[in-house]
């Protein structure tokens, strides 16, 4: 029992759990900020009544959600990196954490562009209608009646995005960065196979730590700010 | 574009703005195209020794074709086992026994809570220590992740699918004599699995693009096996944007039948029949997150039968 403990002791004083995890955050964090960047962007292309706008929305979209974040993930390092020797910091480990996030931001606008457009979805037409009857012009009437509807109909949708993007951080492992969750977990059950359900309950309870709090925060906040019709 | 909320119908001042600003817009877009072209150039990545291999018969032969059935055939087996698991656990979380129930419901927010790629390199690694005499571990392991979450998914789609039906469709199958499990078996369910046809169908999309995660625990699918080729003649840029295109290809199809369907089977169920197609349809705590418009020809997410 004692060489028990102290073995599962060894395992997880050779392997921080915590700065594997903070990776991921740091990760979830930076991809999260310039996916919601873009992704505004293109939902704002993609209601315009601009119709090439509308095209190179709905194209980005539809291509970018259809390919595998792993393909995106390995291009970003396979093709930009190696293959024609783009950098984004002079030290490897940083330019391949940046491309991390640049695969996990461009994989995850699409997804933003389409949780805010559904949020636009969610304002019935009436309500535009309505502004127009009482004479407000059109940036009155999306400053002041569509956009804050449409924005509190958008948090359910993003709240899951964000939960998704933070479950996808590890596949940065696709991408070369070895200091996240799940190449770590990997290489300490390769080197302690005789703790392979600890060291995974661990990092099990880690996600779930991380997961549910956002969850539940997101459906409070979706049911809390919704419009009531 | 149909009726939009936030655009009056334009008169003809803004009709000639918009067209400025489409014509502006579709120049932008055709500069940075250009500019990509451009350095593409640069970097030499035109010549024929880079694209050559591509349309050769031999990627398409001992490539493509290997690694896209391998690709297809864990996207099946994940797709019939994540559908077992989501009806299951979809009534267990139905049940009336509460026991059933916390248990059903435990199991599902816990796979729906872990990152698909953790599971699979857990499983591949406890399936080499448990069956170490087994070839096709990448495999097994690759197929059980994707049941677990999916199936996790699957069961919140069943579950919210049998609570959005009109409540007059339970109260109906009470008043001739059922019990509750009858009505849950022979009424609701099946009205809500059509209802959730759809759905599956873009989850199929979902499977198939976190099938290329075995990727990263050698399970040779097809971005593994493209890869492999790419390494052989230093092209992963041109390889991996063919091994892309053939995915989007597949995955879009399988999305505008998903529409398809949301459309003809709307008048066969009472449930509403809609296409979601996110990451993750469902937020834990039970919020559903239609994403979903008009453009993509889909029904709105608001619309009632």
């Amino acid at each position: 029992m004692g060489d028990y403990l102290s073995g599962l002791w060894t395992v997880f004083e050779t392997y921080n759990v915590l700065d594997a995890f903070w990776v991921n955050i740091q990760l979830t964090f930076w991809a999260g900020l310039f996916a919601l960047a873009l992704g505004t962007v293109l939902a704002i292309m993609r209601i315009s009544p601009i119709a090439s706008l509308r095209f190179v929305g709905t194209a980005y979209v539809n291509i970018i959600r259809n390919t595998p974040l792993t393909i995106i993930m390995t291009f970003m390092i396979l093709a930009l990196v190696f293959q024609l020797a783009l950098e984004l910091s002079s030290d490897l480990t940083t330019s391949f954490f940046r491309f991390a996030i640049v695969g996990l931001a461009i994989y995850h606008a699409s997804f933003v562009c389409e949780a805010i457009r559904s949020g636009v979805n969610t304002v019935p037409l009436g309500q535009a209608e309505a502004a127009r009857a009482i004479g407000l012009p059109f940036l009155d009437s999306a400053r002041l009646v569509i956009l804050p509807q449409a924005f509190r109909g958008a948090i359910a949708p993003l709240g899951s995005v964000l939960i998704a993007l933070m479950k996808n951080s590890t596949v940065a492992a696709a991408a070369s960065v070895t200091t996240e969750t799940s190449s770590v977990m990997k290489v300490a059950i390769e080197f302690n196979p005789n703790y392979l359900l600890e060291i995974f309950g661990v990092f099990a309870i880690g996600w779930l730590i991380l997961v549910i709090p956002v969850g539940l925060l997101t459906t409070w906040l979706s049911e809390r700010l919704a419009v009531k019709r | 574009m149909s009726a939009s909320v936030l655009f009056d119908a334009p008169g003809p001042r803004s009709r000639a703005l918009t067209n400025l600003f489409n014509v502006l817009g579709a120049l932008v877009f055709l500069a940075l195209l250009g500019w990509v072209v451009y350095i593409l150039q640069l970097k030499g990545q035109w010549s024929w020794t880079l694209w050559g291999p591509v349309f050769g018969s031999e990627f398409w032969l001992y490539y493509v074709w290997p690694g896209l059935q391998n690709t297809l055939r864990s996207a099946a087996f994940a797709t019939v086992g994540a559908v077992v698991f989501g009806v299951v656990f979809g009534m267990g979380r139905l049940a009336r026994n509460r026991l059933l129930r916390t248990a059903s419901g435990a199991v599902v927010e816990f796979f729906r809570a872990m990152p698909v790629l953790l599971l699979m390199i857990f499983l591949n690694l406890a399936f080499a220590r448990l069956m170490p005499q087994v070839e096709d571990r990448p495999f097994l392991a690759v197929v059980v992740a994707l049941i677990l979450y999916n199936g996790s998914v699957i069961a919140e789609l069943v579950r919210s699918g049998v609570l959005n039906l009109p409540r007059g469709q339970g109260e109906a199958g009470l008043s001739v004599g059922l019990t509750e499990g009858q009505t849950l078996r022979s009424i609701q369910l099946p009205q809500a699995l059509v209802a959730m046809l759809p759905a599956l169908l873009s989850q199929l999309v979902v499977v198939l693009k976190d099938s290329a995660l075995g990727q990263i625990i050698a399970y040779p699918e097809l971005l593994r096996s493209v890869q492999r080729f790419a390494s052989g003649n230093n092209n992963p840029l041109q390889a991996l944007l063919v091994a892309a295109a053939l995915f989007i290809v597949i995955n879009w199809l399988l999305t505008v039948l998903a529409h398809r369907l949301a459309r003809r089977l709307s008048s066969r169920t009472a449930g509403a029949t809609r296409v979601v197609q996110t990451e993750a349809a469902v937020l834990p705590g039970g919020a559903a997150t239609g994403v979903d418009g008009p453009d993509d020809g889909g029904p709105r997410p608001t619309a009632e039968p």
